[in-house]
């Protein structure tokens, strides 16, 4: 007999349970550490939240620190697209010294497909506390409907 | 805004999941200057915390009417922002200044006046 047959299943999945554990130490922690470290960026500028309700398609663009009249926001096709460039900091001082530049700059676009029923005349868009609001109504003929019934 | 040198009072709160805001960093001879990205925050909601040499940007996070839950697709997922920093002791935390305006908060902290660079004068010997 071979002593890993005489190991019951469990023992099995409780070795790769604690290689879990030992990689999430080894690579998750410190994102939320009290350091002055500069932290990678992952995301892409700006990051989006869509919600979709009955009536609209409401998308957040998490832009701060824009001016909204510099801010374009086109439909074509269904595709909706939000695009812009946010200016390098200002600066250069020669006895400056840096030690964190996690913050987006230069050109951005990003794209979202909208839905069929979507009413792209309709788009409204503001801008508040650094993020882009669009709404985007849905088309009044795909709103649910009840139908009378005639005698 | 609120600049307070008290402790934490909800740290309850620390267990929830938080989105670190993305910061630039820059010293020159007065000071340091942060400047940290937190869109859907607005000016009455942040908190700006100073304990000891700890500093903490702490702010709730919102996107409109909706519970975050609602989101067909969100790449934000958490309702608040959490983010702290050490403080060198050569940092004045009595003299902080914060400006949010279109979710970009500028933090300024000076330097207290010992650790300013000086020029030292040379006089010529008699």
């Amino acid at each position: 007999m071979y002593p890993s047959m005489l190991k019951g299943p469990g023992e099995l999945f409780a070795d790769f349970s604690r290689l879990q554990d030992r990689l999430d130490e080894l690579l998750g922690e410190g994102r939320d550490s009290s350091s002055i470290r500069a932290v990678a960026r992952d995301g892409a500028f700006p990051m989006l939240n869509v919600g979709t309700w009955e009536e609209a398609l409401e998308i957040y663009a998490l832009a701060p620190g824009l001016d909204p009249a510099a801010i374009e926001v086109s439909v074509e096709k269904g595709l909706l697209s939000i695009s812009g460039n946010r200016a390098t900091r200002a600066g250069g001082e020669t006895e400056e010294i840096v030690y964190a530049r996690e913050r987006f700059t230069g050109p951005f676009r990003r794209v979202v497909s909208l839905p069929e029923d979507a009413d792209t005349t309709k788009v409204e868009a503001s801008y508040r506390d650094g993020v882009l609001k669009l709404v985007v109504p849905r088309l009044e003929t795909a709103k649910p409907r009840q139908i009378a019934v005639n005698r | 805004m609120q600049a307070s040198p008290t402790s934490d009072p909800s740290p309850s709160s620390r267990a929830e999941p938080a989105v670190l805001p993305s910061v630039d960093i820059v010293e020159d001879s007065a000071g340091i200057t942060v400047t940290a990205d937190l869109p859907g925050v607005s000016p009455d909601d942040l908190v700006v915390r100073v304990d000891g040499r700890n500093l903490t940007l702490e702010a709730p996070l919102r996107l409109g009417e909706a519970d975050s839950l609602a989101f067909v697709y969100s790449e934000v997922r958490a309702n608040r922002y959490r983010r702290s920093f050490e403080l060198s002791g050569e940092l004045d935390t009595t003299a902080i200044q914060a400006e949010l305006k279109d979710g970009v908060l500028k933090l300024r902290l000076p330097k207290v006046e010992r650790a300013k660079p000086r020029r030292v004068e040379v006089r010529a010997a008699p």
